[in-house]
Parts: structure tokens; sequence; C-alpha cells
């Protein structure tokens, strides 16, 4: 009851902060921390929960922009629908991914995920219709109700997050979360425990990977515009794998702590100093908590109450 | 009295390999079977089969009149064929309780969502383990005798009819093994079957009606303990006369 109070209010501060005279920045920003923490939150339900490590982030992330691209060119389809469909992508391709993990685990499954983002861009690279290498420069459609396009992605994106919070919460807090813990630990005593673990993985996978599409579905209307280096690009694995382990990953909280403060320091840096610093910030906090705090800041926060 | 479970013809191998060939079994119901053999003999081969974390090539595994060859593990537990693990896998991100919680919630309640109940439960297992006192402790943070008894709570929440226990008193002391082999027949006095693979003479002598001795991969000799110390080829193969 407690969590739904707090949900609900945080989507009523997301959606009505965009009406107040702020800054335009400020939504601009907070778009990009968002959708790390959507990122984060997804990318948890699979390498936190279940214990396998997706590099792939920018692959969902990239098939639900593109999807959402499909559908604007082709059916003029409302940002609703194409989320929509973003998540269906990336729910598909979660379900591909799944099935590999019948064969692959640990630094296999990770190295596979990778290949899949390449695969993806290099497809994307060479499909003309979504413009190719090159690109395809976007018109957003009118808003109504906000002042500007950007709020408005804003007030989605914090929905977005409040509803991956509450999945991945769900998911923790239930026997999906229990069996998919119980196979973290050992995949054979899982299954002599009755817990069917290729359906649970594939279904971590499919819900993982479908909040990662619909992450991505907005951005290309964030910027206008949608090439694939950006799109596929690896800082979507650092920001989402870095908000989870700096987080903590046993606990849905984790990546929302880690994917705001690592996503407002990259911010704060890349205006204040440098885009590459950002990158050298993220590289150091990411080593420094997986040698000092592998259970993140939670798991911090957690000894030194209990002291 | 019936068979509960029909090993038919099982072979399986691991490359070049051999592990098992051609191995037929029946348990019956409500029995104390004990498996033996030299290391590499195909014993844990062989209940991994039953169990379902292999799949042999040939041959076929019947349970309690069901065809269970081509059933994923998961739904033989559910079935009522539960193991503990020669080498203890613990949950070990979850406390004692919450290890048994697993397959309670997974079969014994599957679609309920009271995890209360199943707290409930597994107190009471643990404490028939002589366990209880663990209940909140961290699984990493057991013994070795402590993590045995884990193993075979566990595959008790899972109620099954034939339990299978892989070396649960290996590297024990005398009196931690007298404590296993005290739970086990106690189980078995509540009409579970049970398959016991050791390597402990004494406790399988003890504990079994009937034992059957493997060397690669074939069955070598079945009888009454008693029987099975005098025979020729266990003496040549493992008991080392």
């Amino acid at each position: 009851m407690k969590f739904w109070i707090g949900a609900a209010l945080v989507l009523a501060l997301g959606v009505g902060l965009p009406f107040l005279p702020i800054n335009e920045y400020v939504f601009y920003a907070g778009y990009v921390v968002l959708t790390f923490v959507v990122l984060a939150t997804a990318w948890n339900i699979l390498g936190g929960y279940a214990g396998y490590v997706n590099f792939g982030p920018p692959a969902f992330f990239g098939i639900g922009s593109y999807a959402a691209v499909v559908l604007f060119k082709s059916l003029n389809a409302p940002l609703v629908v194409q989320i929509a469909g973003a998540a269906l992508m990336g729910g598909l391709l979660g379900l591909g991914v799944g099935a590999m993990t019948l064969r692959l685990r640990g630094i296999f499954f990770a190295i596979a995920t990778v290949a899949i983002t390449f695969i993806l861009e290099t497809l994307m690279v060479n499909w003309r219709y979504v413009g190719g290498a090159t690109g395809l420069q976007l018109l957003r459609p009118p808003v109504e109700l906000y002042a500007s396009y950007t709020r408005m992605l804003f007030a989605v994106m914090v929905a977005m997050s409040v509803g991956a919070v509450a999945i991945a919460r769900y998911i923790q807090t239930s026997w999906l979360g229990r069996g998919l813990r119980s196979l973290r630990d050992s995949e054979e005593a899982a299954e002599a425990s009755g817990v069917p673990t290729l359906k649970l993985k594939l279904f971590a996978c499919a819900v993982s990977g479908g909040l990662m599409g619909a992450a991505g579905a907005p951005m290309p209307m964030y910027l206008s515009f949608i090439e694939p280096a950006s799109t596929f690009n690896l800082s979507y694995t650092v920001g989402s794998l870095g908000g989870a382990i700096i987080g903590g990953m046993a606990h849905w909280a984790g990546p929302i702590v880690g994917a705001i403060l690592l996503g407002t320091l990259q911010q704060v840096v890349t205006v204040t100093i440098s885009n590459e610093m950002n990158v050298l910030v993220v590289g150091v906090l990411l080593v420094v908590f997986v040698v000092a705090a592998p259970e993140g800041i939670l798991g911090l926060a957690r000894k030194v109450f209990r002291r | 009295m019936s068979s509960i479970l029909k090993i038919k013809g099982v072979s399986k191998t691991f490359g070049g390999f051999t592990a098992l060939s051609n191995v037929s079994l029946e348990i019956a119901q409500g029995e104390r079977f004990g498996l033996i053999g030299p290391n590499g003999s195909g014993k844990t081969t062989l209940i991994n089969c039953v169990s379902g974390a292999l799949r042999n090539e040939a041959g076929s595994i019947e349970f309690d009149g069901e065809d269970v060859t081509r059933l994923p593990a998961y739904q033989r537990t559910r079935r009522g064929i539960a193991r503990s693990f020669q080498v203890p896998r613990p949950f070990h991100s979850m406390t004692v309780a919450e290890n048994l919680t697993v397959p309670l919630e997974y079969i014994a309640h599957k679609g309920s969502l009271h995890v209360a109940d199943t707290h409930a439960e597994a107190l009471d297992l643990l404490r028939q383990m002589k366990l209880a006192d663990k209940a909140d402790t961290p699984s990493r943070n057991l013994s070795q005798v402590e993590l045995r008894k884990l193993e075979l709570a566990r595959a008790m929440a899972a109620r099954p009819r034939l339990l299978i226990s892989d070396e649960a008193m290996a590297g024990l002391s005398g009196s931690e093994v007298e404590e296993v082999l005290e739970i086990l027949l106690a189980l078995n006095a509540k009409g579970i079957t049970i398959i016991m693979i050791e390597h402990i003479m004494q406790a399988v002598m003890r504990f079994s009606q009937r034992v059957v001795c493997l060397d690669a991969g074939r069955i070598i000799c079945e009888g009454a303990p008693a029987e099975i110390v005098k025979n020729a080829e266990v003496q040549r193969a493992y008991l080392g006369a």
C-alpha cells in the first residue's frame, strides 16, 4: 500500500511538474535520466534476479526506437501505439535471447547479447526505409496540453518508470522472483525443486526486453532524428548495468537509486566538464562499486543501519 | 509389492565414454534401496537420468506407471521424484527456511500465494531434520552436516514419494552419519521409497533392504546386503579384497 501511494505521488509530480514554468533544460536532461531508470530496472529483472548478464540493452532499446519510427512513418501512429509496438518487439527479441539461455551461460551468454546488438545495428544501417546509415529526420506532431514536446515526453517517461518499477517490484516479491533467485543460485537445484527454469527465464527475458524496447520508443521523437550508431550505442549498456550495479541488484529500489545518481552525474559532468569525462566518471564509479560495495548503495546502506 | 520406479535398458554416453550401458532396475513401493559402486561407475549418472537432470539416449524410465523419460526435471519433481545433490547446492542467497519455500511454493502450493503458510510448513520440516534453530541463517553460513540436512529437507519439501539421497553422508563424522541415517529411516517409515547412494558401507548395509552394485556403467550384482559383501565381483570392483 505504501508503495502505491508513493508511486501515485511520483506520477502526479511527474505529470504536473512540466506545467510549471521551469527551465526547459530540466525536462530535457530529466528525460534521459528517467530513460536510464527504466533501462536499469528492466535490466535488473534478468541480470539481477535471474543472474543472466545482458550486455545488449542497446539491441532492445534500438529495436524499440526503430519499431516506433516504422509505426510513425508508415501509419502515422500516435506515441502510445509506438510504445506498445516497441514493447512488443523488445519482448519478442527477449524471447529469442531467452532461448539462448538453454545453451549459453555466464560470459558466453553476455558475449552473445553483444553480438545481437551488432547484428541489429548492421541491419538498420542497410535498411533504406528507416534512413540507413545517414539516419532519418522526423517531424514531431503538434502537442496538446503541454507547452512543448519535450515536457510531454518527460511526463510519459515518468509514467513509464513508475510502470517499470511496479512490474519489477511485483516480480521480486512474488513466487516469480523467488523462482528466479533459486535458478540464479543453482539451476539444477531449482529444477529439482520443481521450478520450471526455462519458462521463468523466457518470462524474465521477455519482460526485461519489452520494458527496454518501450524505453527506446520515444527517443526518436525526443531527438527528432534517428540513426543507427547512436541508437545502438554501448553507452546504454553502461547506463543499464551501471545503474543496477551501483544502486544494488537485489532489490527493486536499487536500479532507481543507481540510475538517478549515475544519470544525473553524467548530465552534470557532460555540461560542466566534457562528454569524454563523463564516460571516465562512470568507469571509475563502476570499478569502485564492484570492488568496494558489490551489493551497491542499498547493500551499503543496509550494513550501515544494521550497525 | 508393486514397483514405483522401473528403469528399462537405460544407456547414457558422454562423447565416446559410456557411463551407463543397458541398465535395468525396479524399485518397489516403500523400499529402502542401496546403490553402491566405485567412483565413476555411473551411480550419479543413473540418478541424474531418473531425476531428469540428464536425458538417457536409450531405454525408458517409468515412475508410478507413467513414462517420464522425456519429461523435464521439474515435471518429474512435481510427480514425486525428489533428490539431494552429492555436492550440496543450496540457494545460497536465501536463508535456510527460504530454501524450503521454493519447492513448497512451486509444488505443494502451486498457484496459491500464501507465503506465510509455506513458512510454517518449512519450519515444521526443519524441525524434523533438527535444523529448526538455523531457519533464519543464510544458507551460505551452514556447516557440512547442516548443508546435507538442508539438501534432504529441501528434497522433502517437494513432498516426494521417491527420495534419492546422493551421498548425503560423505565427509561426515560417525555421529553425524548416525544422525542422517536416522532421518532417512524415519522418512522411510512414513512410506517414502528411498534410493541411497553411499560409499559408507556400514550405513548402506544397515539401511538397505536390497543393494545393487554398479561398475563401469553395468549392474554387476544385486541382492540383500549380506550377499553383496560376499560377492566376489563386488569385492574385486569395489570393496577391494
